[in-house]
């Protein structure tokens, strides 16, 4: 009976954000507005077997087929709407109010499929637990700053990992891996976590001894190979598997970004700055390369002067390794309430460890995480801080002046939810909390470490580590944004990005290390 | 939780006069600026704001200055639009909105909710939202473009010093109110009735009357400064500021002249002297009640109702009344908010609606509908509220079918409302009436609007009976 209530306020937390997200429908859009826009129109207008071969348009097709279909699904109603839109060559960069409007309320519209998947999580929660986690995932600022303004589809699918993660929660293993491999058919970054599912499912769900546990594998195997099947089977039939895991994965791609995710990858790359003058000072010869990371990426070239070279295969290794205590984890004591932490542990790895990542990447952890946030005072900690830093670390997506307010406002507004709804969850939790921050990374060694005692009344505080951390926050801000150019002009533009991404990073690898040492540290 | 709608483009008129005011404000010396001149054509938006907003065009005509000078040079600057223009314009409204309009919200909260014995937090949080996500103020400030929020933002604050009961900061507040926009004297009888009150309750009404009146006076003069040397100055500033050749209204706004033009030609029965003094009559004696009830009975509560009362009263009856003009009597209606709260959701709907075809003609629609959306869900907030009146009064049975017809009407206008949006959006009217639809927004909006005056006057004048009954119970 608590869940036939809690429907409609549900529904009443969708209905504000849709009002937030339709008054940002004018504002600005990325290049990505273009690329789905050619895609609806690629998707319609061409058969199949030239979905992935066709080069009307730089924007070609990465994402895997089912994307592809649901793209194809859209299309049915744009060209009722205005056949233009799905022009092939009429509709390139087509900015009429008809394509921005129904391309815009498509992402609005999808995002009840991440409300089905965040409905289903908290079915069972109770009612303080299930607002905070819906002021946490369907008000997300993150969520809106990369889907609603930038102009991505994040929102449906990560409306089907939370139903995935919901079902392994609730021991329907089965039907969470098979919502995973149609998610992998959707978007193939999301595969990162496949290994955790992997070990996961193995363990909880096929290890029940000889015959039970072979048909269970049986049925699982099957049932993900269908589902691949269903994906790439017609493009197996056209003979053009090749060509779409071309389009699906270019590695051609350099290290970083244009501009740099907050990863692991920004301080290998600044202690190669720093060693190479320094060398240089030495008198020691260093070349410097050709493709700096101060301008933007193209190219295989290692743009490494002293360290050595890093390649896809280096990453991937170090993706894994930094998994490997989650799978110990996973395969000694499979526990469904777990599996949220594991995942986004997954993903927060490949965060940090990947190759060619996105800042927007960070919403592939940082929504995952809101579910485990509820569960305990530090959590709740963790994940404000965590929740603040990532979506300032996207705030270079929007980079017109015009949106300044408006990402700053998201921001504050949420930050200001977050803190009053964890302070009415969190008033008496009088547990002892020692936060230890240590933060160790390459030669830039720089622990520091505090442990502050039982807090007297308990509640929802903010140590003063954390707390000079978010000023420090505002300062890279206020430099970035007004003493840069006010006192340096035009001379190195690249410094406030190269700050932001530095700056974050640091957080995302607190975060790191707290989930890690959270993951390990539970019996 | 202002949510800045600065993507829709700003239009011609209104954006172009501010812009045109700072242009004049800071090239031109203060005297000249209501003085028609070759450098300030008067003609071409000429200022007809009091002193207070020239000044404050200046000091945002310097700020405007600094970033992008061609924007605000004299004569070459007309009709100058461009991306960073009008975004350094649109951030000059939302800094006037966050520096002048929260604070004097929050201080008004603050005041309000500490009085008030049994206010919950929840209650305070719905409250001030209620106040600063107002649709109303959004889109005439942010997207039509103007500075309602600083005259409207000092009115508040001094509302709040009034309960807390600091007359002279409150009169003073006023003033600046007043000299800010000639709009502020639709709550003059209620500031000046409820003053007069509390000054003739105390044992020396004529020293409380002293010290308020120099204290207006004081502060009038420092505003009016440059313009007091000669009557001349003055006489020319006042002209401005009351453009009675504008005829007694304009356009299709929903208040009695314009609604009672429809049957009876007030333009073409009378000329335009007569009419002033008609106009000012039907004022005045529309005011006078709650203006009695104050003067007799000054209360906290019975001064925000007589705001309301007021702005009402002007807003149906007065001179030159612009369709925006409906954010006078919004603003005292969202400070009762808690304790009416259906006529502030009526007011406010129908408020809007009064206001939908301006906002078409600007092309705001889609803020209009999204804001108005945003508000009926932030009204019906699923954290405990409901639309129940907080002090719930027992029902008196004799009223059982007028109730039952009452919510009937009110429903059934509430839907034709929302299918006259939808018609006014995407019919044409026939070619006999070009105006048809903006006549009967027009009629539906005043029908609403009288019957809300009505109401509150109602309540205003029960207050003095409730205070009279208690008063009687003292003494015994």
């Amino acid at each position: 009976m608590e869940s036939s209530s809690s429907t409609p306020q549900l529904l009443w937390f969708f209905a504000i954000a849709a009002c937030v997200k339709l008054l940002l429908i004018p504002a600005y859009y990325s290049t990505d507005f273009e690329v789905h826009r050619h895609w609806l129109a690629l998707t319609h207008s061409l058969p199949l077997s030239n979905w992935y071969a066709d080069e009307t348009s730089p924007w070609t097709l990465d994402y895997p087929p089912f994307f592809a279909c649901f793209e194809r699904f859209l299309s049915i109603f744009a060209h009722y709407i205005d056949p233009q839109i799905v022009d092939l060559h009429n509709g390139l960069n087509y900015r009429a109010n008809s394509a921005i409007y129904f391309l815009r309320i498509s992402v609005i519209l999808s995002d009840l499929w991440l409300l089905y998947g965040v409905y289903r999580l908290t079915k069972n929660a109770d009612v303080k637990r299930r607002y905070l986690i819906w002021v946490l995932i369907v008000w997300s600022p993150a969520l809106v700053i990369v889907d609603h303004l930038h102009f991505q589809y994040n929102g449906f699918l990560l409306g089907w990992l939370l139903l995935s993660i919901s079902f392994l929660q609730e021991g329907k293993d089965l039907m969470g891996g098979f919502l995973f491999a149609v998610l992998l058919c959707f978007k193939h970054l999301f595969a990162v976590a496949a290994p955790v599912y992997f070990v996961y499912l193995l363990r909880h769900y096929c290890w029940k001894g000889l015959v039970r546990g072979f048909s269970r594998l049986s049925v699982l195997g099957a049932v993900v190979v269908a589902v691949f099947a269903a994906a790439y089977g017609p493009f197996l039939y056209h003979g053009q598997i090749q060509q779409v895991f071309n389009r699906m994965f270019p590695f051609g791609r350099g290290l970083c970004h244009a501009y740099w995710a907050p990863n692991f990858w920004v301080f290998y790359i600044i202690l190669d700055k720093v060693f190479s003058f320094f060398l240089k000072k030495f008198g020691f010869s260093i070349q410097i390369p050709a493709a700096s990371f101060t301008g933007g990426l193209v190219g295989d070239s290692s743009p490494f002067a002293v360290l050595p070279k890093i390649s896809p295969s280096t990453t991937l290794i170090m993706v894994l390794l930094a998994l490997s205590p989650c799978f110990i984890k996973a395969w000694t004591n499979p526990q469904p309430r777990m599996v949220a932490r594991w995942i986004a542990y997954a993903y927060t790895c490949g965060f940090l460890f990947g190759w060619h990542v996105h800042e927007k990447a960070s919403l592939h952890f940082v929504i995952p995480l809101a579910i485990v946030a509820v569960q305990s005072l530090e959590d709740a900690k963790h994940y404000f801080m965590l929740s603040i830093v990532s979506c300032y670390s996207l705030f270079p997506l929007l980079y017109e002046a015009q949106e300044y307010p408006i990402k700053v406002l998201l921001l504050l507004l949420h930050s200001i939810l977050m803190w009053l709804g964890f302070s009415t969850k969190f008033t008496r939790a009088s547990a002892p909390n020692t936060t230890v921050t240590a933060k160790k990374k390459g030669a830039q060694s720089k622990s520091i470490e505090s442990s502050s005692p039982a807090a007297e009344k308990g509640g929802f505080t903010i140590g003063w580590v954390g707390k000079s951390y978010l000023l420090g926050l505002l300062l890279v801000e206020i430099w970035g944004q007004f003493l840069h150019p006010y006192l340096l002009g035009d001379k190195f533009p690249f410094v406030p990005l190269m700050l932001i991404s530095t700056y974050c990073a640091f957080g995302i690898m607190y975060s790191w290390i707290w989930q890690l040492r959270c993951i390990i540290s539970t019996a | 939780m202002v949510v800045v709608d600065s993507q829709s483009p700003p239009k011609f008129g209104d954006y172009e006069a501010q812009r045109h005011w700072m242009e004049i404000t800071l090239n031109l010396p203060v005297l000249e600026w209501y003085r028609n001149s070759t450098g300030n054509d008067l003609s071409y938006w000429g200022l007809d704001y009091p002193p207070l907003t020239a000044y404050q065009s200046y000091f945002h005509g310097l700020f405007l200055r600094f970033f992008d000078p061609d924007s605000v040079s004299l004569f070459t600057s007309r009709g100058y639009e461009t991306y960073v223009g009008k975004l350094l314009m649109r951030w000059t409204v939302l800094s006037s909105d966050t520096l002048i309009f929260f604070p004097a919200i929050f201080y008004f909260a603050f005041v309000y909710h500490s009085s008030c014995h049994s206010s919950r937090k929840n209650d305070c949080a719905w409250h001030i939202a209620m106040l600063l996500l107002n649709p109303c103020l959004i889109l005439i400030d942010h997207g039509h473009f103007q500075y309602n929020c600083i005259s409207l933002g000092l009115t508040v604050a001094a509302i709040a010093a009034i309960l807390s009961q600091r007359e002279l900061l409150a009169s003073c507040l006023f003033t600046l109110a007043l000299s800010h926009k000639q709009m502020s004297v639709y709550y003059a009888p209620a500031f000046f009735s409820h003053l007069l009150g509390k000054c003739l309750r105390r044992k020396n009404p004529i020293h409380g009357v002293a010290k308020l009146g120099l204290t207006v006076l004081g502060t009038f003069t420092v505003v009016w400064w440059p313009y007091l040397h000669s009557t001349d100055a003055l006489l020319g500033v006042l002209s401005r500021l009351a453009p009675f050749e504008r005829g007694i209204y304009e356009d299709y706004v929903a208040n009695f002249w314009c609604t009672s033009s429809v049957i009876i030609k007030w333009k073409r029965l009378f000329s335009v002297h007569s009419l002033k003094f008609i106009s000012l009559t039907a004022t005045v004696l529309t005011c006078l009640p709650s203006m009695v009830q104050q003067v007799m009975a000054p209360s906290s509560r019975g001064f925000l109702y007589g705001l309301l009362n007021s702005s009402f009263a002007f807003y149906l009856f007065s001179f030159q009344v612009h369709e925006k003009s409906i954010l006078l009597p919004l603003l005292p209606a969202s400070l009762l908010a808690l304790e009416e709260r259906r006529p502030f959701k009526w007011l406010m709907f129908y408020g809007l609606f009064s206001m939908f075809p301006l906002l078409c003609r600007d092309k705001l629609v889609l803020p209009y509908f999204a804001l108005h959306a945003l508000f009926m869900l932030l009204y019906h907030a699923p954290c405990g509220h409901g639309g129940r009146p907080r002090n719930a009064r027992p029902n008196n049975t004799k009223f059982d079918y007028f109730d039952s017809f009452k919510t009937f009407m009110n429903g059934f206008i509430y839907l034709s409302s929302f299918i006259l949006h939808i018609v006014y959006l995407t019919m044409h009217p026939p070619e006999k009436f070009p105006y048809l639809f903006e006549a009967i927004i027009m009629l539906i909006c005043f029908y609403q609007f009288a019957l809300l005056a009505f109401y509150t006057n109602v309540k205003q004048w029960s207050l003095l009976e409730h205070s009279t009954t208690e008063e009687e119970k003292k003494l015994i």
